[in-house]
């Protein structure tokens, strides 16, 4: 089960190395997303597209808000 | 999947695109009406006296005051109208209710368009799961978006 956070414990994550998904479709994802993000959505995200990722880092998983 | 730590962010890119922090892509930069709004419009708790807000607003620079739970959960507007009410009602009383309030992540422009067609002079700018980020003025949306004078009439 995933941890909820808030914007200032993504930046603490960030700044220890944690690696950013975001999981929405890829032209939103295009659009705008956070610095240093990578896209990988939602109806992909399994163990084949996360194979590259290190799993002894944290993983932060955002989409657009709470809804 | 195999990961020892996962978390979920779940405000989100419209929390983080609000708050100014830094973003890439093709829309990256484009101002948002969170960054625009005024985040010190005054508050006030439903319980409050009309006369007391008056009072405290007379002070400040703004025209009206947003009441909203213990938990910054917007409940409802009042305005120079509500304010001239019976100062002795309650803010919860004389309040409207469920005023229109709009996402931070919205690009400006299209916003201060948006305002200028419906004669807007303010609006507020909530999170999604309603609370309160702040206020903003048409005049601070045109600037933000750069319209310029003949453009603002």
């Amino acid at each position: 089960m995933p941890t909820s956070i808030f914007k200032d414990e993504v930046r603490e994550l960030l700044e220890g190395g944690a690696q950013l998904i975001e999981v929405l479709p890829r032209e939103e994802y295009q659009e705008k997303h956070l610095s240093g993000a990578i896209n990988i959505p939602l109806k992909e995200l399994d163990r084949e597209a996360t194979a590259w990722l290190r799993r002894d880092a944290p993983v932060i998983v955002y989409c657009h808000d709470y809804l | 999947m195999g990961f020892e730590r996962v978390y979920d962010y779940a405000p989100g890119k419209a929390d983080w695109s609000a708050s100014g922090l830094p973003t890439e892509g093709t829309q990256a930069g484009t101002p948002t009406i969170g960054e625009a709004a005024r985040r010190d419009v005054p508050t006030c708790a439903p319980a409050e006296k009309v006369g007391a807000v008056r009072e405290r607003l007379g002070k400040s620079s703004f025209d009206r005051c947003v009441v909203v739970s213990k938990q910054g959960i917007v409940l409802g507007l009042l305005r120079e109208k509500e304010l001239a009410t019976d100062p002795e009602a309650t803010a919860e009383e004389a309040m409207r209710n469920g005023p229109a309030t709009f996402r931070p992540d919205e690009p400006v422009e299209k916003m201060a368009k948006r305002m200028r067609d419906r004669g807007a002079s303010a609006v507020l700018v909530t999170t999604p799961d309603g609370r309160l980020v702040g206020l903003l003025h048409r005049d601070d949306a045109e600037h933000a978006a750069g319209l310029g004078a003949a453009e603002r009439t």
